[in-house]
């Protein structure tokens, strides 16, 4: 178990994290999740010890480890952009970890060739040994960082951006490839990541960070259709929103009204959200006016993006790709038919 | 205009330009080159040798020989220090480090010179303390290797600092995560990094440490066959109108040039290293 208390961190005049507090269970795949600059790689690096927090402690099993070192925390990093060594060969690399053990503690050097090989057959490169990096592909550089983390068995996995450098369809296979090798070897791994669609496919469990504090810890399903603030529901998952006037269980946005349920606490100006697919089209045209102003298919949909006749709003919205495309000019109606409501003004 | 008029038109600029290159090169570094090993062998052969044979010559060269095998490694020590300093950590008072560095390439080496025997002189601020305890430091060996050190110490470390600064912390933050110490880290991940960019920076500095003037012919006293290095009795041979052997022994140091270039060269062209690349 991990944990994190009250950790805070600053650069300068700048505050990277205050106040971070979180709990990581043995075995789980937790996902930070935020923009640049949100301090999501700044607390991976705190975790690690690669990084000191100004403020807060540090736990691995009850036991603090603030005060100790990146080499002693024996946790497993895969950077980046992978640093891997690269004028060692892909065998050394991952054997480097071992072969750097004070000397009681070394195994033989055979036994050290022999462990990097199957980690190397492990991460699905055997055969490659001899290579050096430069020799290697992006998912293979990648596999490789990985292995030679896993070489010194750490118990925790922490991994920065880890499909960041990678094409779409390579990122896919590493992401499923990645949550097997999690499960088959009972890891506790931390990743971080700028892309939320990544954060919900992979993780147990999200946190989602603005500007160095929590906004929200949830499962995927939580975060996504439960999104405590309005910074995390515009940060996961594509989402429009309105200005609006609550009073009661209804929402006015200018001369149209929005049922909500439950009612928000307050009366006043808010912040209505709603996903694009959470949309109907109403066929008596009783509903927001829309002006289509581009359409694009997205799987078993069209997504159609469009101004709120009469406004400066531009929303998107998922209808059902079985009908005819709308085309641009047209003017639909539609009603929302699942949102919520958050205390701040619109973005845009 | 047409495309075909501008090509031509755009060659003729080109192989102007080349030759106003080539010529340049040619009268400003060939000509005094070529001139210096025909000045030197001018008197036959013989002559060449015998002058390099002198004595005085002899332990001109030793001792430049000298000066460079005690500075170089301090540089090397120096420079690898100080780069990795400026390049893996941040601290204040960094760019004031870095001015600091670059000082020996922008004061005069005879200003260089000059400051240690403001310190070390038989008038300056330990010359008492320094005659009460028998060392002599200014016109003798050790103010020759300390005004050569000054003058040479950015070399090591200008060459590795934007080297090691491109290549960042991450592979060392990497071999620390995987359980390396700092010792081990170095000579593991870091060393092998850099080790052309510092190869490049011992050449320099070697070629810079046998042939600096200005700032040993200040500290030196010229007393032959003790204090004098190459540079120096070139000076001295040349001022006594003995041109043949003065040639000599500069030829020689041209010859250091030469070999440094040749080094450099083929560093670059088997390795790939090019200046202020990563490999």
């Amino acid at each position: 178990m991990i944990g994190l208390h009250n950790i805070s961190k600053s650069f300068g005049d700048c505050a990277a994290l205050h106040a971070i507090d979180l709990t990581v269970r043995d075995g789980e795949f937790l996902a930070l999740l935020g923009p640049s600059g949100s301090g999501k790689t700044t607390l991976l690096r705190i975790i690690a010890g690669l990084a000191l927090p100004d403020e807060g402690r540090v736990h691995f099993n009850r036991e603090d480890v603030t005060e100790l070192r990146v080499a002693q925390r024996k946790v497993g990093f895969v950077f980046q952009q992978y640093a891997l060594f690269r004028h060692m060969s892909v065998l050394d690399n991952i054997g480097f970890g071992l072969s750097v053990r004070p000397r009681v503690r070394r195994p033989a050097q055979a036994k050290i060739r022999a462990r990097a090989r199957e980690l190397l057959d492990l991460v699905q490169l055997g055969g490659l040994g001899d290579r050096y990096p430069a020799q290697l592909s992006g998912g293979q550089q990648q596999r490789v960082a990985l292995a030679r983390a896993l070489a010194v068995e750490p118990q925790l996995l922490l991994l920065d951006e880890p499909f960041g450098a990678l094409d779409a369809k390579v990122r896919k296979e590493l992401r499923r490839w990645l949550r097997q090798l999690h499960e088959q070897m009972g890891l506790t791994s931390i990743f971080v990541t700028h892309d939320q669609e990544e954060a919900l496919e992979l993780a147990d469990r999200v946190v989602v960070l603005d500007r160095g504090a929590i906004e929200q810890i949830g499962t995927p399903e939580e975060v996504y259709m439960a999104p405590r603030s309005g910074f995390v529901s515009g940060f996961v998952g594509d989402s429009n929103s309105l200005p609006v006037t609550v009073r009661g269980d209804q929402a006015l946005f200018r001369n149209h009204t929005v049922a909500l349920s439950p009612p928000p606490l307050r009366d006043g100006p808010a912040r209505l959200d709603f996903r694009p697919h959470d949309v109907a089209l109403a066929a008596d045209g009783n509903g927001l006016p829309l002006e289509v102003s581009g359409i694009y298919r997205r799987g078993g949909n069209w997504r159609v993006e469009g101004r709120v006749a009469g406004s400066d709003r531009i929303v998107e919205l998922d209808i059902d790709a079985d009908g005819p495309a709308p085309q641009p000019g047209d003017r639909l109606a539609f009603t929302i038919t699942r949102s919520r409501v958050f205390a701040e003004e619109a973005a845009r | 205009m047409s495309a075909a008029h501008v090509a031509r038109r755009s060659r003729g600029i080109r192989w102007a330009l080349i030759l106003a290159a080539v010529l340049f090169m040619a009268f400003f570094l060939v000509l005094p080159l070529v001139a210096v090993f025909a000045e030197a062998l001018a008197k036959g052969f013989g002559t060449y040798l015998a002058a390099l044979a002198d004595p005085d010559a002899l332990s001109a060269i030793k001792l430049t020989l000298l000066v460079a095998a005690i500075s170089v490694p301090l540089n090397v020590a120096f420079g690898v220090c100080a780069a990795w300093a400026v390049s893996k950590f941040d601290f204040r008072g960094k760019s004031v480090l870095l001015t600091l560095i670059d000082l020996p390439f922008s004061i005069s080496p005879v200003v260089a010179g000059l400051v240690y025997v403001l310190l070390f002189g038989a008038q300056g601020w330990f010359g008492p303390w320094l005659v009460d305890h028998g060392v002599r430091i200014i016109f003798a060996v050790p103010g020759i290797v300390l005004a050569t050190i000054l003058v040479t110490f950015p070399f090591v470390a200008r060459e590795l600092i934007p080297l090691m600064q491109e290549q960042g912390r991450v592979d060392e933050e990497a071999a620390l995560a995987l359980g390396a110490s700092g010792l081990r880290t170095f000579l593991r991940v870091t060393a092998p990094n850099i080790k052309w960019g510092l190869l490049y920076g011992v050449l320099l500095c070697n070629a810079r440490a046998m042939g600096e003037f200005g700032a040993v012919s200040v500290v030196s006293g010229h007393l032959r066959g003790l204090t004098n290095t190459m540079p120096l009795h070139v000076e001295i041979l040349y001022n006594e109108y003995n041109f043949a052997a003065a040639f000599a022994v500069a030829s020689l140091l041209a010859l250091l040039a030469l070999v440094t270039l040749a080094l450099k060269t083929s560093l670059e062209w088997k390795f790939g290293y090019s200046h202020g690349s990563a490999r």
